[in-house]
């Protein structure tokens, strides 16, 4: 087989794991925005601040050492123990969920019926106050995240996809990043739980029917304020598992944020309020954006896939404004 | 702490506006302790401040004359660093230090219409290496275009002399600093007959699967990298990931920190990095910061970047400028120097190794003379390289000279034309 076809194909299979990592960012969006209407601004914040969050227990770091010891003179950085990742994560869900409801009480309660516009300003200042609060309570410097995600090339992958190159010298197997399977796996998991919960239970159904019409929801009883705390909160879950595997990728530090950035052209792509089109979205943006590179980058050079990706999103947007799976609006005037 | 960090850099900043005291030097700096590139401002801005406070505590400050230094948060954005060069230009600040190069190239033509020297040491323009060209800045002891020869240099004697039918891929930041070294790296490939590849990641560099994939293909015999901020270690990962040898990748001076390496565990093990400076603290300055700084309750920042690759550059540069401001008082004889005698002492500043033993940084840094002709110093680099299980850095080569004349060569191409541009005449005939 010839080498453009293979390395075409292996760009294509990349793509698809990628994609699945800008999906796990993209869905965090999706379930805000189709609960309350809001586009979270802090959502690349949220995967951050649950990534610091959860290196800090891990590491027992105690929080807002430095401040404590800027003010008393004291000089504590550790507990002096280390918390298991399996304890780690449920007490980082802990605080995603208590901060949901801190979002709750002190922005979302006071801004009810106010604009989409107002609700995404407050979101933009939520995103600022919570990069400086996990600045202070953890730390600026780079941190080491490890789970327990195996990373590297699949050596297994490799060898048993020798065979296609047909006896091609310059092809030695399909490569793929162990840690993208993984989030294959934890994308597949999430969104089968998301799916179960929205669908089979009676806080799940309650969402959707807040999310169906607001006013209609709130006639037969359904708490508008239990919904948002419930709604960020898995959102902030779901940030947790993006900033795990993401800072698993170049450790956890304020760049983290900004893979939000990367979210934005699949939720064009896929709809701001379906969760399997933030799936199919990601892995579309994921392939594509590979196959463009592999594809032009002799001709125009590299580091295409960042704004190729918008470029595909504006694209969707000329022919389907909504996105692939998102709800057609439709004003009657 | 980035709260308190802001307060401290406000308060910094508003006493500034304030009136200059009637004697004291002021050595403004423009950090970023916030932002995507916090890890790597931050030891930098303390290495520069636990110096110049060490100097103030241990002698006063510079010829009798105390220090006074400003902080200014550009968060590494060039805006705000054009602003706070606004903010303190009026104030006789004796060297701006913008720790960027997006800053620098604004700042050029600034600080030359002002009167007032630059050092970017180790980044900005690298035709500023031309002194005749640039009165005004300075970017000794080394800038990009001699990371990319001595990388080569590095190569050469690692390959025999001969880097024939060799396959070398640069990549790098697709900004103004990445791209610096890919027309010195053409020129090099074209003497040294070896294949020369560049692949562009944008910022920040968070995924770059692309890239490494193509790598992986090409199967180069070596990887050169400037990177910078989340950059360097996703990309030393996805070297681990695709099992790409890490003795053959090298990185700049700037992606050369302990930021870039932890992340990545076992896997950065024996990935190398050029440097300018000597790592570590076995080097008798460090215990006078204990001394005098450290133990005064007096660190800069949280005090724990001491000894870490960024944090030495800082104290580095700190010790050049404060040994520039020396020169200028001898050349003057004043000690109250303004922001003109401290060029003329960058001018003339000459670090012997006698000079840097006496200042406890024997063999930390190549010895070297700046001229009016040559604002760039030695343009000398050794290689450090990591060891995953210890967490050090160590020096694994003695010092490696750049290939001077091809880097003037080149730089006085684009110095001659800055020159003609800005109507700028040559003063190193005057």
């Amino acid at each position: 087989m010839s080498d453009t076809v293979l390395f075409a194909f292996e760009a294509a299979i990349n793509g698809l794991t990628v994609g699945i990592m800008y999906s796990l960012v993209a869905l965090g969006f999706v379930l805000i925005f189709k609960a309350s209407g809001i586009f979270n601004f802090a959502q690349g914040v949220m995967a951050l601040f649950a990534a610091l969050t959860l290196v800090g227990l891990q590491e027992g770091a105690i929080p807002f050492a430095h401040l404590i010891n800027a003010t008393f003179g004291t000089s504590i950085h550790h507990f002096g123990f280390n918390i298991p990742t399996l304890i780690a994560i449920p007490l980082t869900i802990a605080v995603m969920v208590g901060f949901a409801w801190l979002v709750e009480r002190i922005v979302l309660k006071h801004l009810v019926n106010q604009e989409p516009i107002i609700l995404f300003m407050a979101t933009i200042g939520l995103a600022y106050f919570l990069e400086g609060l996990g600045d202070i309570m953890w730390g600026a410097e780079v941190k080491r995240l490890d789970v327990g995600l195996p990373q590297g090339g699949n050596i297994w992958f490799e060898e048993n996809t020798q065979w296609l190159g047909f006896g091609n010298e310059n092809f030695y197997g399909f490569y793929i990043d162990t840690l993208n399977l993984y989030a294959l796996v934890i994308a597949a998991i999430l969104v089968t739980a998301l799916v179960i919960f929205s669908q089979y239970t009676k806080q799940g159904r309650a969402l959707r029917a807040v999310a169906d019409d607001h006013q209609a929801a709130l006639s037969v009883g359904i708490s508008l304020r239990f919904i948002w705390v419930l709604t960020w909160s898995i959102a902030g879950i779901v940030a947790l598992v993006a900033g795990i595997m993401w800072g698993s990728k170049s450790g956890v530090q304020f760049s983290l944020s900004l893979i939000a950035l990367k979210a934005l052209p699949v939720l064009i792509l896929g709809g701001f309020t379906s969760i399997p089109g933030a799936i199919v979205g990601g892995l579309l943006i994921g392939v594509g954006e590979k196959l463009f590179d592999f594809f032009m980058q002799p001709i125009i050079g590299g580091a295409t896939e960042n704004w190729f990706a918008y470029m595909l999103a504006l694209a969707f947007l000329l022919f389907r404004p909504q996105g692939l799976f998102g709800e057609k609006i439709i004003e009657r005037v | 702490m980035k709260m308190m960090k802001l307060a401290v850099g406000i308060a910094a900043t508003l006493s500034v506006a304030a009136p200059a005291l009637a004697q004291d030097l002021h050595f403004p700096m423009l950090n970023y302790r916030t932002g995507p590139y916090a890890p790597g401002g931050i030891p930098f801005a303390d290495g520069y401040q636990d110096y110049l406070t060490l100097l103030n505590e241990r002698d006063g400050g510079i010829g009798g004359v105390p220090i006074r230094l400003s902080e200014c948060e550009t968060a590494y954005n060039t805006e705000r660093g054009v602003e706070c060069y606004e903010g303190i230009r009026d104030d006789s600040p004796l060297v701006i230090q913008p720790l960027s190069t997006g800053i620098t190239y604004q700042l050029i033509p600034r600080v030359t219409e002002d009167g007032i020297p630059m050092h970017t040491m180790g980044y900005g323009r690298t035709s500023a290496v031309i002194g005749d060209s640039f009165p005004w800045v300075f970017n000794y002891p080394a800038n990009y275009w001699d990371g990319a020869s001595v990388a080569i240099n590095h190569l050469l004697e690692q390959n025999d002399g001969s880097l024939e039918g060799k396959k070398i891929v640069l990549v790098y930041h697709n900004s103004a600093y990445g791209r610096e070294p890919i027309r010195t790296l053409e020129t090099l490939a074209e003497r040294y007959g070896f294949e020369f590849n560049p692949l562009a990641v944008d910022h920040p560099g968070q995924e770059q699967g692309s890239q490494w994939l193509q790598i992986r293909r090409e199967r180069p015999d070596y990887v050169i990298m400037y990177g910078w901020g989340v950059m360097n270690a996703v990309a030393i990962q996805e070297a681990a990931n695709i099992r790409f040898p890490m003795e053959n990748f090298i990185g700049i001076w700037w992606s050369g920190s302990e930021n870039d390496v932890l992340p990545v565990g076992d896997g950065a093990d024996g990935y190398t990095a050029l440097t300018f400076h000597g790592v570590g603290t076995d080097y008798p300055v460090y215990d006078e910061i204990q001394q005098y700084v450290v133990d005064a309750g007096m660190a800069a920042g949280n005090g724990d970047q001491i000894g870490s690759a960024v944090y030495s550059r800082g104290l580095y540069a700190a010790m050049l400028a404060s040994e520039a401001a020396r020169t200028a008082q001898e050349i003057h004889g004043v000690a109250e120097i303004t922001p003109a005698m401290m060029r003329d002492g960058m001018e003339a500043l000459s670090l012997t190794e006698e000079r840097l033993t006496e200042l406890g940084l024997p063999g930390f840094s190549a010895p070297f003379n700046v001229s009016c002709e040559n604002h760039g110093g030695s343009g000398a680099a050794m290689l450090q390289q990591w060891d995953a299980d210890t967490g050090t850095w160590s020096l694994i080569t003695d010092w490696i000279d750049a290939d001077r004349e091809l880097v003037t060569e080149l730089a006085a191409e684009d110095a001659a034309a800055y020159a003609a541009e800005n109507g700028i005449e040559s003063h190193c005939d005057m």
